[in-house]
């Protein structure tokens, strides 16, 4: 069975400038992918091109064995890749079954007196953010007063129901506190069990290495590796990720400064 | 459960769990969910002003007659009102919705004296020419990206320029008479201004049910339909809304749409009681729809409030207007009382939001990044990246 996502030696150039350039990764059906680096590595485009926003320039992007070359975002929803961004797409003052079933509400009746299913909307959307392990207290209540941990779960049980293979999570946990954090990595793992290839965006190695089952480490639109999780320890993944000799250089900076900060940086 | 989870835990998937009894839900009672609705206030606000008339006015409050005269009052404001409110609901304003009921008048007083059709035809063309507008009021508001504010105050002047300057020119007045004895009009008298209903003598108008069928018609559409749905969505936040399929803009244009259709109704309404046009029929009342619209709970930016709080609104308004006469105050009153009903609903809406969203969430926020008790509706929409971020709503 060919991967879901498979890129090969993928590159997006805007005029002159190299956004990304040489990416190969893959995504697996019930696997997680962690897509790493910082700020300004690429990770915004390397998004764009698999949910369509930008189509890649050079390279293979092959979706379920297929070649492909997205030209809107709605070709890649068409494929099943969902992507969930970082503002999550939600109506803080609507309820939540309100907001799960937005742009696909499910209808009754005949003609022009067809009317919004409610009572299934709501049941539907308990269960299935029940399957994500999130009891929501009452879903009339709006999603503004969800945690943000929650309002996560909302938006990835949507992508789930509405029948999503892959789904890209935007920096799912990148302001969220550490409880918040660890309610979001469940889901993510709940998502990968009901089989869909999940591509984990973060700039944090801690939160990808737990769930991801390959990593590719981007930087300054460059790829610094794709690994098998068999293949790269986490200290090793740290270290890459926050770019080794830098960080080390920057320790020297600031043990001038402040000595004993030295200790907090590196690990 | 979501509460006792740590990121040092074992990352095993969720399994789904039976529902226990969630202690926070106790917390979220019934009063309090009356509470959060968006007409509370002016169904609060309503019976205040009942009881208050009731006891100034008492010898002509509590009869017939004097009911009647309020309702037809609160139902015309209501004919446009409640349109308004389905358009501050997604989000946009439209200072055109008063100067739309004159020059629905108009075109079909114009129509059918000067131009000899049949009532009608009249009636219809005119309602042509009022969607032309509405739709104009969005497709402007849309592609320009500019505040509706702003788009149909500039609609407003124009309209109320032109029917002024085109009625004289035709009639030499500021009105077209005649119109009551044009053909077919009996039949729309019928229609927009009989008074079908008669108790204890006293004539209740037709348009008191015409307001009703459309808030019972607009308060469907609001929470039993997927436009409905759209209308909340394009209201709290568009590029949300839109990045998950709806079709915003054209909910937007057709929100402006239903608004020019609903002055023109008014106007009907208007035309058929008086028999002759006035062109600045409507001009200023555009802010009593407003007014109507936030004491039913709409807020101002949008994605939150309701169409049966908006008629309790105008209900609101029109007890005022009639009761201060039958009372027996100083008409000017009635201004000073807009204006303090207004700020008051206008504090409310935000103060019972404030309170009773928070009232459905754990009393102790779990994260210490909570800073202030920003759940503002307002807030929560404009900032919805820094909601998530700040772990407010926790």
């Amino acid at each position: 069975m060919p991967d879901l996502i498979e890129l090969d030696n993928v590159s997006k150039y805007f005029g002159n400038v190299i956004a990304l350039t040489g990416i190969t990764t893959s995504v697996r059906a019930g696997e997680v992918t962690c897509v790493l680096g910082d700020n300004g590595a690429g990770k915004s485009t390397f998004i764009k091109i698999l949910s369509g926003v930008h189509p890649h320039d050079t390279g293979r992007f092959l979706v379920e064995g297929r070649e492909v070359h997205y030209s809107s975002p709605r070709d890649a929803r068409a494929d099943g890749i969902a992507t969930v961004y970082q503002d999550l797409a939600m109506e803080p003052l609507m309820s939540v079954w309100r907001n799960f079933f937005l742009g696909s509400e499910p209808t009754k009746g005949w003609g022009p007196f067809r009317y919004f299913d409610v009572a299934a909307s709501k049941k539907t959307a308990v269960e299935e953010l029940r399957k994500m392990g999130i009891d929501v207290r009452d879903p009339d209540q709006p999603v503004g007063t969800l945690s943000g941990g929650e309002l996560q779960s909302v938006a990835i049980a949507r992508a789930v129901y509405f029948g999503a293979k892959a789904l890209i999570l935007d920096e799912p946990t990148s302001s969220l506190g550490v409880r918040q954090s660890g309610m979001v990595l469940k889901y993510i793992i709940a998502a990968r069990d009901a089989g869909l290839g999940v591509i984990f965006i973060t700039h944090n190695p801690h939160h990808a290495y737990p769930v991801g089952d390959r990593f590719l480490i981007l930087k300054r639109g460059r790829s610094l590796g794709n690994f098998p999780k068999a293949e790269i320890s986490r200290e090793e993944l740290t270290k890459l990720m926050a770019g080794g000799a830098e960080l080390e250089e920057l320790a020297h900076e600031i043990e001038s400064l402040i000595p004993e900060a030295v200790e907090e940086i590196l690990p | 459960m979501a509460e006792t989870i740590t990121a040092t835990e074992s990352l095993e998937p969720p399994t789904p769990e039976p529902t226990v009894a969630d202690e926070r839900l106790a917390r979220r009672s019934v009063w309090k969910r009356f509470l959060i609705r968006p007409e509370f206030g002016a169904l609060a606000g309503a019976a205040v002003v009942w009881v208050l008339f009731a006891w100034q006015a008492k010898d002509t409050w509590l009869t017939s007659g004097g009911t009647a005269t309020y309702l037809d009052t609160a139902a015309l404001y209501g004919l446009s009102a409640v349109a308004i409110a389905l358009l501050m609901i997604g989000g946009e304003f439209d200072l055109s919705s008063g100067v739309m009921v004159g020059t629905a008048g108009m075109f079909t007083g114009l129509f059918a004296v000067h131009s000899g059709f049949n009532f009608w035809l009249a009636m219809a063309l005119s309602l042509v020419i009022c969607l032309a507008i509405g739709f104009l009021n969005g497709y402007m508001v849309i592609k320009s990206g500019l505040p509706s504010f702003i788009v149909t105050l500039g609609t407003f002047f124009i309209l109320r320029g032109f029917n002024l300057w085109l009625t004289q020119d035709i009639t030499n007045q500021t009105n077209v008479t005649g119109v009551d004895r044009t053909g077919g009009f009996s039949a729309a008298e019928k229609l927009f201004a009989s008074a079908p209903i008669k108790i204890g003598g006293t004539e209740f108008r037709v348009d008191i049910l015409w307001f009703i069928g459309l808030t019972a018609v607009a308060a469907w559409v609001l929470l039993r339909t997927k436009i409905g749905n759209w209308i909340f969505a394009v209201g709290g936040n568009k590029e949300a809304a839109r990045r998950v399929g709806v079709p915003a803009n054209a909910t937007k244009i057709g929100l402006f749409m239903v608004v020019a259709a609903c002055g023109w109704l008014h106007g009907m309404v208007v035309l058929a009681q008086t028999g002759r046009s006035n062109v600045i029929e409507g001009v200023g009342q555009e802010f009593y729809f407003i007014i109507a619209a936030v004491l039913g709970g709409c807020l101002l930016t949008g994605g939150f409030g309701s169409a049966v709080g908006a008629a309790l609104g105008c209900l609101i308004l029109g007890m005022t207007q009639q009761g201060i006469v039958l009372a027996g105050w100083d008409n000017n009153l009635y201004f000073l009382f807009l204006g303090v009903i207004l700020l008051v609903a206008a504090f409310a809406n935000e103060w019972i939001r404030n309170w009773a969203t928070r009232a459905g969430r754990p009393s102790k926020p779990p994260d210490a990044a909570v800073a202030g008790n920003g759940v503002g509706g307002d807030r929560a929409r404009r900032q919805p990246r820094a909601e998530v971020g700040g772990e407010a709503r926790a």
